[in-house]
């Protein structure tokens, strides 16, 4: 299946990815092949929405109680990777203006 | 004394009869690594000061009495998408070149605390774990150690060449489609891909979280067998982990009777792309396994030439949610002026920076079937053809208890022989149908040809590693006859 080139930069921005006018015309490529290549599923009969797996799958919860404090989850151990940060919180560049 | 030509249970012997002591054999596989690697390139990062100091600690719990245990002492490598503590974890991407990780991964946990195993560092991969070869890799390819002109596979591929080329005993690496499974083959080790939920996820960093599992690998089946019963089992830091299973002990385990095991050879896993000689390779073990007395028959799983399309769009769709984390925000590489005033542009920016071309294109891929108008056709579409997936096998896992295949239709390839990312694809195309699946499956060395390692796979059913190390185990011995 073609995509046209306006489709990919929209999803490009959907992915918060900034690519150039090489990126758009290799991914307009490649994804255009790689979805050539997934076109195959179309013949295969499905029931409809004869899923998901996601159904079948439950999480396994531990129990709710309090756990801080444990060596290996310690804030400063996270905090530490922060780009930026203010005492205890991340800072970030502003969201709106 | 080759230290490296050993098992984990020759190791273990010599350490009890103080033969040999892990500092002296810490210092041992340093230098080996800092000898073979240059060439090879298994590693990414190796850290001297903590090898020593976990070797000591080993040593002290072999002169306290009981402290020691089989894996106390044995030199390990892991891949760098799995996380130890204040070591850098780079996942094979610029994006994460200087995360230093906040905790360990279960799996390094359990590590630490059974022996403690001695991890000489953290080995190379395809950036976030995709790829098959380690071309991908944000930093260099790693080696075949058979061929140094041909891939190791991918993408656990540094795992694999450090078992290969004996800078370690044995290595962790992970999968999602294959990639424990390749680069073993490609390699000529063994490597198993456990079930999915088997191995808590925990600190590994995440590619296809319905897919993702860790896996070990090692030079027999019986140290692999072993590392797999370290590693598994139920942890509450991952809610998908499931309940405890029993894994039978290794007396127990590889006293049965292999013969008691219905093997099945799908049809469907031998088309005429497969290269002949792995053909042959495993028709000859098949043959000796019926003349053997074995109860061998053919099955038919007609949707596996949909496993791999199926796969690339339920993988991408997922990679595109779970990537969408490294925004420059919390930890990794973050782009940004310094009087930023606009958030979006720190994001556009790190990530363009911080991601190469590979992952990229997943997430391009990923965030198209997801989008409004194309999730139905694509994204519900190969979530359905992975139930009949599923279901297929379940019907011929009612005749046969484990299913013999190739891993991959052709020997390891040359550098920069694949520059088409379909025919890259293509590589796993044995290994999707087990991986959408959920199934436990091994790749074990069938032997070399033309000096180039080749594997066969051994697919069992949900949480029956058992069958698969039993009968792998048997194949293993009678190929030395």
């Amino acid at each position: 299946m073609a995509i046209s080139k306006e489709e990919v930069k929209h999803i490009a921005h959907l992915a918060r990815l900034s690519i150039n006018d090489k990126e758009i015309n290799s991914f307009q490529e490649d994804l255009g092949e790689i979805l050539n290549y997934v076109d195959r599923l179309k013949t295969v009969k499905t029931k409809e929405k004869e899923n998901v797996a996601a159904k079948k799958i439950f999480n396994i919860f531990r129990k709710d109680k309090f756990s801080a404090g444990k060596p290996n989850h310690k804030k400063k151990n996270f905090l530490r990777e922060a780009p930026d940060r203010k005492d205890n919180f991340f800072k970030v560049p502003p969201v709106f203006k | 004394m080759n230290f490296e030509s050993l098992t984990i249970f020759d190791l273990h012997r010599l350490f009890k009869e103080k033969k040999a002591s892990p500092v002296e054999v810490a210092n041992y596989f340093l230098s080996r690594i800092a000898k073979k690697d240059k060439k090879i390139k298994a590693f990414l990062s190796v850290n001297r000061k903590k090898v020593i100091a976990q070797a000591k600690k080993a040593e002290e719990n072999f002169t306290k009495q009981d402290k020691a245990n089989i894996l106390t002492g044995v030199p390990a490598a892991i891949k760098d998408n799995i996380l130890i503590k204040n070591d850098i974890t780079t996942a094979g991407s610029k994006i994460l070149a200087n995360y230093r990780a906040s905790y360990d991964a279960t799996v390094i946990k359990k590590l630490k605390e059974k022996g403690p195993v001695v991890i000489m560092g953290k080995t190379n991969l395809d950036e976030f774990a995709m790829g098959s070869s380690t071309e991908h890799s944000a930093f260099y390819p790693t080696k075949n150690p058979h061929d140094l002109k041909r891939v190791p596979g991918g993408s656990s591929g540094g795992s694999a060449a450090a078992v290969a080329a004996g800078e370690c005993l044995f290595s962790l690496g992970s999968e999602t489609n294959g990639s424990v499974r390749l680069p073993a083959a490609f390699c000529g080790v063994v490597g198993l891909k456990p079930t999915y939920r088997s191995v808590s996820r925990s600190g590994l960093i995440a590619m296809a979280s319905s897919l993702d599992v860790i896996g070990p690998m090692a030079k027999t089946v019986k140290e692999t067998a072993l590392v797999f019963d370290a590693i598994s089992g139920r942890d509450d830091l991952d809610s998908t982990s499931f309940e405890d299973y029993d894994v039978l002990s290794h007396e127990q385990l590889f006293g049965r009777d292999p013969k008691k095991l219905k093997i099945g050879i799908p049809k469907e896993y031998f088309p005429k792309e497969v290269d002949p000689g792995i053909r042959q390779r495993i028709e000859k073990i098949i043959n000796k396994l019926v003349n053997r007395g074995f109860n061998v028959q053919t099955v038919s799983l007609p949707l596996t030439e949909y496993a791999l399309a199926a796969y690339y769009i339920i993988m991408p769709a997922e990679v595109s949610a779970n990537l969408a984390r490294y925004d420059g925000m919390r930890y990794g590489l973050s782009v940004r002026a310094k009087k930023e005033t606009n958030i979006l542009n720190t994001y556009l920016n790190s990530r363009k920076d911080g991601f190469g071309p590979e992952v990229k294109r997943r997430i391009m891929l990923g965030t198209y079937v997801l989008s409004s108008g194309y999730y139905d056709a694509y994204y519900t579409k190969a979530q359905e053809i992975r139930e009949l997936i599923k279901k297929e096998f379940e019907e011929v896992f009612k005749q046969v208890d484990v299913l013999l295949a190739p891993v991959a239709p052709s020997l390891p390839f040359k550098f920069g022989e694949k520059t088409n990312p379909v025919d890259m694809y293509l590589t796993d195309i044995f290994t999707s149908p087990s991986s959408l699946a959920g199934l436990p499956a091994i790749s074990l060395p069938s032997g070399k040809i033309n000096g180039l390692p080749t594997a066969i796979q051994i697919i069992g059913k949900l949480f029956r590693e058992e069958d698969i190390f039993i009968l792998a185990h048997y194949i293993e011995k009678t190929l030395k006859d």
